[in-house]
C-alpha cells in the first residue's frame, strides 16, 4: 500500500540566482550562483551530495542534452546525475526525482537543480515548435501566448463574462504580481505598473496584452533534500518537509475528445486533488497559506485558482477583483515573489524557484514580502498548452 | 452516353482591386489604366494551384460516390512540383482509392482542354468509367505588368463518365502550332511576351476561328462566329481575370450552372494551337444537387485594396519576417508517407467499439470510457460540419499575414483539432462560428523547394435566417 511522500523528505537548503536578462552569465555560471547559496544554507559540503537531478528544457538553445552540464559546472565528483525534462514543469520534475531518491532510501543527501538560459536566441518569447516531427506537419502555427489566450475565449463563453470584465480581472492579476516583484531584489521585473498601462498595452495574442505575459528570463534554482532524521543530525532546527508531490499528464483527451470545454486545465484539477489527498488537506481555501502558481499568462493564473479549488468555478474573477490573492488581501496570497510574471521564467528553473519562495516564507526569511505564520505553501508548475500539458502540484510545510 | 457528369469551381476569396495597382504603380506604368477595371482573383498566401484544384474537386464531387473514379488528371502551368505527381497529391487530398491512374497535363494554357479530350476519349473507348479532371493556375507576373492586371487565379473541376451525364460530349477538334506568343523557360518565374498586336492578328484571331470552324465542320453544326455576341459568354475580366489553364473550365462551369437541357456548349482552349469541344446539355442536369460552382465563389469575396499585400504574397517584395521565422521546415517524407491519409486527406478514425470519431487517430481509442486497441476505421473529416470552440489572434507568431488566427475546432458528430484558421479576419471568429476544413499550403521550404500542405479551418459567415 503506497503511503505517499508526506514528511519523508526534508528540504535543508535552497538557492536561487537572480533572474532576468543575464547578459553577464551563461548557463554554467548561473548554476554556480544558485548552488553556492544553497550549499551554504544546507550546512553540508559538496562531497556530501550523493546524487543529483538536473532539469533543463529547451536543449537546442540552452546547454544541450544529458546531465553533464550540471556535473561539469559544479565539478561534482562523478556521482549519479540524471537530466529530466517535462516542458515548463521541468524544475518540479527535478525536485520530484531527488525527493523520491531520498524517500526510497537509495541516497541520504540529494541535489535538485533547474536551469535555463533563454536570452541567447536573439529574439523575444520562446522558440517555436517542439511537438515532434509528425506534430510539426499538422500542428498550427502557434505560440505560447496564443495557446493560452484561447482559455479566455472559452472561459468567457462558459461563464458569460464580457471581454472587458475578463480583461480587468486579468489586469488585476498582473498588477498584483508587479507590486510583489517590485519588492523582491531577485526578481526580473521590478516596477509597479498601473492598471491602465496593463489594459492599454500592445496586443500579443488576443486578449492577452504585453503585461499579461510573463518574462522570458535566464536563471537557476536548486534544493538539497534529505530525510528529517538526517536533517536534525546536521543541526537543522526548524524543519520543512515535503507534504505532496503530484503530477498529471494530458493523454489526448483534451485535444481530441469532445468533452473538455477549453476553459480550464484537466491536469491541474486532477493534480490538485492528488496533492491535497497526499498532504491530508481537506479545505484548501482555508488551509493553504500561500501559493506560487504557473502564471505564464494572466489567464492561466485565473483559471488555475479554480482548478486548485481555492476559488469556486466561475468565481475567480470576483476573488481576484476583491484582492483575495494579494499579499495584503487577507486571503491566500498568490505569487508573493512576483511569479513567473515578474520574478521571471527560466523554464527549467521555475518549479524550483517557486519552492524557493515558499521555503523562504516558511522560514520567515522573505523580508518585505513576508506572510504571517504560513503553514503550507503550494506550488503549481505547468508545461505545454491548455490542451496538452504536464501539470505538477507540490506542497511543502512545517514538519510536525 | 459519354460526357460531363458533374462540375465544381473555386475562385480565391481575395480579389485585388485593379485600381489599387494603378494607384501604386500608375506613375511608372500609366498604360495600366487601360485594364484597371474591376478586380482580379488572387490566391491567399497559403493557396496555390494544387490547393485550388482540391477545393474545386471537392465541390465537383460533393454528394457523389468517389469510389467510381478511375483516373485523376490535373492541368496547370503552375504545378507546385516539377517532379512529383501533382495529380497524385490531388488524389491523396481527396482521399480517393489507390487503384486508379493519375496524370499531370502541363506546360500549355490549353492543357486543361487537352486533358478533357484525353479523358473523354478514354471513357468513350470503354477503358475507364469516370475520370476527374481539374484545371488550376496561379501564374506569377512582374509588378506593374499588363499580365498582373489581366491574370486571375482560379480552378475548376469536371467529372466525365458514361453514366448520369449532364452534358453529352458530341465531338472535339484540335490543332497544334508552335506559335510562341509567350513562354516561360524552365528556370524563370515569369512569362516572356511578344508584341500584343502580332499575337492578336497572327495568333488568336487566326488559330481560334480555324479550330472552332474545324469542330463545327466535323459535327455538321453552324455558328456565325463573331457576329452574334450573345452567344459568347463573358471573359470574366472584371470578376476574376484570365485564369490560365483553368479559364475554359471556369467559364464552362459558370455556364453549366445555368444551362438548360438541349443547350449546346462549345468550349475551347488556346495555347500553341487550340482545342475545341462541343457538348449538349441533357435532362439529367436537373438532378445534379446544387454546388458552389463558380458563381458561389464569386459571391464569396473580399476586395483587397492593399497592393503591397499582393506584392508580399507573390514574393515581389522582401519583408522582414523576424528571427522567429528562421525555423527549419525540413519535411520527413517517410512520416508524410506513413501518415499520408491524415496529412493530405484529413482522414482520422472512428472507433468500431464506441463510435467516437477522432483525429489524429491513434492505436488506442481516445474515449476515456472506451480505450479499445486497434479499433479505428478510416473516417473522413474534410466534409464534416464543425464549429469554433476556442480561438485567438496571435501577433507573435511569424506569419505572412498577421495576426495568425487559430484555435480548437470541434466537429458536430465528434472529433476536434487545434487548427490554423485562414481566409478570415479577427472579427470573423467567435466561439460557435461554423468552419469548413480547407486544404492549404502549410509552409514553403525555401532551402529545399518543398511545399508542405495540411488542412486549415475557414470560418463561414453565419447562415442567413
Amino acid at each position: 500500500m503506497a503511503t505517499g511522500i508526506k514528511d519523508k523528505v526534508a528540504i535543508i537548503g535552497m538557492g536561487c540566482s537572480k533572474f532576468g536578462e543575464r547578459w553577464d552569465m551563461g548557463a554554467e555560471e548561473l548554476i554556480v550562483e544558485a548552488f553556492v547559496e544553497c550549499l551554504e544554507d544546507a550546512k553540508i559540503e559538496k562531497n556530501d551530495i550523493q546524487a543529483a537531478w538536473f532539469g533543463s528544457c529547451i536543449a537546442e538553445v540552452n546547454v544541450g542534452s544529458t546531465a553533464m552540464p550540471l556535473a561539469r559546472s559544479l565539478r561534482l565528483p562523478h556521482i549519479p546525475v540524471t537530466r529530466v525534462e517535462n516542458a515548463c514543469a521541468t524544475g518540479t520534475e527535478a525536485f520530484r526525482g531527488a525527493c523520491y531518491a531520498v524517500a526510497s532510501g537509495a541516497y541520504d543527501i540529494v541535489l535538485a537543480q533547474g536551469q535555463e538560459k533563454l536570452k541567447d536566441t536573439g529574439y523575444g518569447g520562446l522558440p517555436a515548435g517542439g511537438g515532434g516531427t509528425k506534430a510539426d506537419m499538422i500542428s498550427p502555427n502557434t505560440t505560447a501566448p496564443g495557446n493560452f489566450a484561447q482559455l479566455a475565449s472559452a472561459y468567457r463563453a462558459r461563464y458569460g463574462y464580457s471581454r472587458d470584465e475578463l480583461k480587468l480581472a486579468l489586469a488585476n492579476i498582473s498588477w498584483k504580481s508587479h507590486q510583489n516583484g517590485a519588492i523582491n531584489p531577485k526578481a526580473h521585473l521590478r516596477k509597479p505598473i498601473a492598471i491602465e498601462t496593463i489594459l492599454n498595452a500592445p496586443m500579443i495574442a488576443d486578449p492577452l496584452g504585453l503585461f499579461d505575459c510573463c518574462g522570458v528570463s535566464d536563471g537557476s534554482a536548486c534544493a538539497i533534500v534529505t530525510t528529517p532524521e538526517i536533517a536534525k543530525d546536521l543541526g537543522h532546527k526548524k524543519l520543512l518537509t515535503v507534504k505532496a508531490l503530484a503530477i498529471a499528464v494530458s493523454n489526448g483527451y483534451e485535444s481530441a475528445f469532445n468533452e473538455w470545454k477549453g476553459d480550464h486545465f484537466v491536469t491541474a484539477d486532477k493534480a490538485a486533488d492528488m496533492a491535497y489527498a497526499e498532504a491530508g488537506i481537506k479545505n484548501p481555501r482555508e488551509e493553504i497559506s500561500m501559493m506560487e502558481v504557473h502564471d505564464c499568462f494572466s489567464i492561466t493564473e485565473l483559471v488555475t485558482m479554480e482548478d486548485l479549488k481555492i476559488s469556486a468555478r466561475g468565481e475567480a474573477v470576483k476573488d481576484i477583483n476583491d484582492g483575495f490573492y494579494n499579499l495584503d488581501g487577507g486571503g491566500v496570497p498568490c505569487q508573493p515573489d512576483g511569479g513567473l510574471k515578474c520574478f521571471g521564467h527560466p523554464i527549467g528553473a521555475s518549479g524550483l524557484r517557486m519552492l524557493y519562495e515558499m521555503y523562504l516564507q516558511l522560514h520567515g526569511r522573505a523580508g518585505e514580502r513576508q506572510i504571517e505564520n504560513p503553514i503550507y505553501g503550494l506550488t503549481h508548475n505547468l508545461g505545454g498548452s491548455p490542451r496538452d500539458n504536464v501539470c505538477s502540484v507540490a506542497i511543502i510545510g512545517q514538519y510536525r | 452516353m459519354v460526357g460531363i457528369v458533374s462540375y465544381g469551381g473555386y475562385i480565391p476569396r481575395l480579389r485585388l482591386n485593379r485600381m489599387a495597382v494603378l494607384k501604386s504603380m500608375g506613375w511608372f506604368a500609366p498604360n495600366l489604366a487601360g485594364s484597371a477595371q474591376g478586380e482580379r482573383s488572387m490566391c491567399n498566401w497559403d493557396e496555390d494551384s494544387l490547393t485550388m484544384a482540391v477545393a474545386a474537386s471537392q465541390d465537383c464531387l460533393a454528394g457523389l460516390d468517389k469510389s467510381k473514379i478511375d483516373a485523376v488528371y490535373l492541368a496547370s502551368t503552375t504545378m507546385p512540383f516539377s517532379d512529383r505527381d501533382n495529380a497524385g497529391i490531388l488524389k491523396a487530398a481527396l482521399n480517393l482509392k489507390d487503384d486508379l491512374s493519375t496524370g499531370d497535363f502541363a506546360t500549355s494554357l490549353k492543357s486543361g482542354t487537352s486533358a478533357m479530350i484525353a479523358a473523354l476519349d478514354s471513357v468513350k473507348g470503354g477503358n475507364k468509367k469516370q475520370i476527374l479532371i481539374s484545371a488550376s493556375d496561379n501564374r506569377r507576373s512582374k509588378s506593374a505588368s499588363v499580365q498582373e492586371m489581366w491574370f486571375g487565379d482560379g480552378a475548376s473541376s469536371l467529372l466525365v463518365g458514361d453514366d448520369n451525364v449532364i452534358a453529352e460530349f458530341l465531338d472535339s477538334y484540335s490543332e497544334s502550332h508552335d506559335f510562341v506568343d509567350h513562354y516561360r523557360g524552365q528556370n524563370t518565374k515569369f512569362d516572356y511576351n511578344w508584341e500584343e498586336r502580332w499575337i492578336r492578328d497572327e495568333g488568336y484571331s487566326k488559330i481560334y476561328p480555324h479550330v472552332i470552324q474545324g469542330l463545327l465542320d466535323k459535327t455538321d453544326m453552324s455558328m456565325d462566329l463573331g457576329v452574334n455576341p450573345d452567344q459568347v459568354v463573358s471573359n470574366m475580366h472584371e470578376e476574376t481575370g484570365e485564369c490560365g489553364t483553368a479559364h475554359p473550365f471556369v467559364m464552362l462551369t459558370r455556364e453549366l450552372e445555368k444551362a438548360q437541357p438541349g443547350d449546346k456548349l462549345l468550349v475551347a482552349g488556346y495555347g500553341q494551337g487550340a482545342d475545341a469541344l462541343l457538348f449538349e446539355v441533357t435532362e439529367n442536369i436537373k438532378n445534379l444537387p446544387g454546388r458552389n460552382g463558380i458563381s458561389g465563389n464569386l459571391a464569396r469575396k473580399k476586395v483587397e485594396d492593399t497592393y503591397t499585400k499582393w506584392l508580399q504574397f507573390n514574393e515581389l517584395i522582401e519583408t522582414e519576417m523576424g528571427a522567429r521565422a528562421e525555423v527549419s521546415n525540413r519535411t520527413s517524407v517517410s512520416i508524410l508517407w506513413r501518415y499520408r491519409k491524415l496529412i493530405l486527406g484529413f482522414v482520422g478514425g472512428r472507433c468500431k467499439e464506441c463510435g467516437t470519431p477522432q483525429i489524429p487517430s491513434e492505436r488506442i481509442c481516445v474515449n476515456p470510457s472506451c480505450g479499445a486497441i486497434d479499433s479505428q476505421e478510416d473516417y473522413e473529416f474534410a466534409d464534416k460540419p464543425a464549429k469554433i470552440l476556442t480561438f485567438t489572434a496571435d501577433n507573435l507568431a511569424a506569419s505572412l499575414a498577421p495576426p495568425a488566427i487559430y484555435g480548437m475546432i470541434q466537429f458536430d458528430d465528434g472529433g476536434r483539432m487545434m487548427m490554423d484558421f485562414t481566409d478570415c479576419m479577427p472579427d470573423d471568429v467567435e466561439v460557435g462560428v461554423p468552419i469548413k476544413p480547407s486544404f492549404r499550403k502549410k509552409y514553403y521550404d525555401q532551402d529545399r523547394g518543398f511545399t508542405g500542405y495540411f488542412w486549415k479551418a475557414v470560418p463561414q459567415p453565419a447562415p442567413e435566417q
